[in-house]
């Protein structure tokens, strides 16, 4: 689908990890062994995306923010698959597959736009808004001329684009495969619902732009990265010196019921140095007291929000992160692109409430997160080289033991929990 | 594309050249500076008042403001120096920046503003080399002492789809 650059090269003798299909078997050892070939085999990659992103999950795919007028677009995707998000006249959303219905071209080429109606370049059949066929040129033939054009009984109420299952809440556009979803609030749970409310409940937001890369690993690398926060107190100095997310600190790895969704969440405490003590400090390499910022105004954080957390890190299942990192705030959408990579599509926003300062303290803070962030390009890299390794190696298991064989939500940061809820999960969905 | 502030003004052709000149030989020391990995000596491209943005063009052209780096002054450029030579987890690599298409769209005694071509190159130790960014710089330089001082840096990348991570700056 997409491909930025071959970062990794394909190693001489690399260890295939495809088997036969009956040989895709979990570990005896149950959450607490990852066999490697979930993320490298492209049989598990085909059955993900018909079983997850094409299954009974709700799919994020835009911000209404973005669409805010009528006859308002944007491309997006659920998992790999190309879809537009459309705003009819009404003032009503609709998702679509940007496929059309005739020779299946992906006729919508432009990342956004505003147009009444959607024409296919190839053979300009046209769409509305809402992705019903409005117009098949030549329908009924040449005139005087026999076998032209459709049959009779060609109805074009039958050969519109195919059509999503759309959700919103305060703001983001979610879609679904499935035509019998769950509300989106009973798909969350209560817990990851009140979190995702108290970053977008009652607010305009004010898109302040976007990143787009391409993370040569797994998809589901990107949710193991943000519910494992004992990566967070180890790899990020930023997150640590600053106490961001620090071992010491108030924090919670939350889990829904469900265990698929997850909240990393901290509170920044106003002195790290009084919650980090010398044996916590002596084992995390990141925290760097000669690190000191001659321009600390990027990691202020201004109050804004009702919650006793000053990070929330927010992953939605299957393809949604909701960043709320102090103040810079963002969300996330994962296109998987094959086992070994993943394509993100950031959005980065504030609220139309925000002065001209505010907009620029977040716009600072930005240098945190995104794939030249202080934190953002560390996590792309240990996700890189983590897929190369899995890749490339005959060993195949990873170990998930941190915290025993819980699961679900952990107060402690040293704790692989919520990862293993999400396996679990995962092995239902998948019938692994 | 043009950006606003960026529009081509007349320029008396002996002046613009002498600027382009000026321009080009800033281009080759900062661009040698970075491509040698010297990232304290990077920070002195930089007035103190600086603006430094790197950004996709998408964003340049809908007049969104985000930046992939966004820096306000030379505290901020230093810190994110320091950050990348000291404190960040990456991969080895080298860089390259290729500038050319020099073209000086305004030229005083005190200012000087350019657009210039940028093709920047890396190379993963491990991998080939790959272009990681075609770009352009919009740039305002202020003179300080005989030589150019950024006023204002903005790297505007077509290349939207960046190939995981920007390590270094641009």
């Amino acid at each position: 689908m997409f491909s930025t650059t071959d970062t990794v090269i394909h190693p001489l003798g690399a260890a295939t990890k495809e088997r036969e299909p009956a040989e895709y078997v979990w570990p005896a050892a149950g959450l607490t062994e990852v066999p490697d070939w979930i993320y490298t085999s492209q049989v598990i990659y085909d059955r993900e995306v018909e079983r997850i992103f094409h299954g009974r999950t709700w799919n994020y795919v835009a911000l209404e923010a973005e669409i805010p007028k009528a006859n308002d677009f944007v491309r997006s995707w659920i998992g790999p698959t190309p879809v537009v998000v459309a705003r009819d006249a009404d003032g009503s959303i609709h998702v679509f597959e940007n496929r059309c219905a005739h020779r299946g071209v992906e006729f919508c080429r432009h990342s956004r736009g505003n147009n009444a109606e959607f024409v296919c370049p190839y053979h300009q059949w046209s769409y509305d808004m809402r992705g019903n066929l409005q117009g098949v040129p030549f329908r009924r033939g040449m005139k005087g001329e026999a076998d032209s054009g459709m049959p009779r009984d060609f109805n074009p109420a039958q050969h519109g684009l195919r059509k999503m299952n759309v959700a919103t809440r305060h703001g983001v556009v979610f879609a679904s495969f499935a035509a019998d979803m769950e509300p989106l609030e009973a798909y969350l749970g209560e817990e990851i619902t009140h979190d995702f409310d108290v970053l977008f409940k009652g607010r305009q937001l004010r898109i302040l732009g976007y990143y787009r890369n391409e993370l040569p690993g797994n998809w589901k690398l990107y949710h193991e990265n943000l519910k494992d926060p004992y990566h967070a107190t180890l790899l990020h100095s930023f997150l640590v010196t600053f106490g961001l997310m620090v071992a010491g600190s108030k924090s919670a790895m939350i889990a829904d019921p469900s265990g698929r969704h997850g909240t990393m969440a901290s509170a920044k405490p106003a002195d790290v140095t009084k919650v980090v003590d010398a044996s916590t400090a002596s084992q995390m390499r990141a925290y760097r007291t000669d690190l000191k910022l001659e321009d600390p105004r990027f990691i202020d954080f201004v109050p804004e929000f009702e919650s006793p957390w000053t990070v929330t890190m927010q992953t939605i299942w299957p393809n949604l992160i909701v960043q709320r990192e102090l103040n810079t705030l963002g969300v996330r959408q994962i296109v998987p692109n094959g086992p070994n990579s993943m394509i993100m599509n950031w959005t980065m926003f504030g609220f139309d409430t925000d002065t001209e300062e505010m907009t620029r303290h977040r716009l600072r803070q930005g240098n945190l997160m995104g794939p030249a962030g202080f934190l953002g390009l560390e996590d792309n890299e240990a996700i890189k080289f983590l897929q190369e390794g899995v890749r490339r190696s005959p060993t195949d298991i990873g170990i998930l033991k941190l915290g025993g064989t819980t699961e679900g939500t952990a107060t402690t940061l040293v704790t692989e929990s919520a990862i293993r809820s999400m396996y679990r999960h995962y092995r239902e969905v998948m019938g692994l | 594309m043009i950006i606003p502030g960026y529009e081509q003004t007349a320029v008396d052709p002996r002046a613009a050249l002498e600027a382009r000149f000026e321009v080009e030989a800033f281009h080759a020391r900062y661009c040698h500076t970075l491509d040698t990995g010297d990232l304290v000596n990077w920070v002195d491209f930089f007035d103190e008042a600086c603006t430094y943005v790197v950004t996709g063009r998408e964003n340049a052209e809908a007049g969104l403001p985000v930046g992939l780096i966004y820096a306000e002054g030379r505290g901020m450029i230093r810190d994110r120096a320091y950050a990348v030579k000291h404190t960040q987890m990456y991969a080895p690599r080298y860089m390259m920046h290729m500038v050319s298409n020099v073209l000086v769209l305004r030229a005083s005694t005190e200012e000087i503003r350019s657009v210039s071509n940028y093709l920047l190159l890396q190379t993963l130790v491990e991998g080939r080399t790959t272009i990681h960014q075609a770009g352009r710089y919009y740039d305002t330089f202020v003179r300080s002492a005989g030589s150019l001082l950024i006023r204002e840096r903005r790297c505007v990348y077509d290349s939207d789809l960046i190939a995981n991570d920007l390590v270094f700056p641009v």
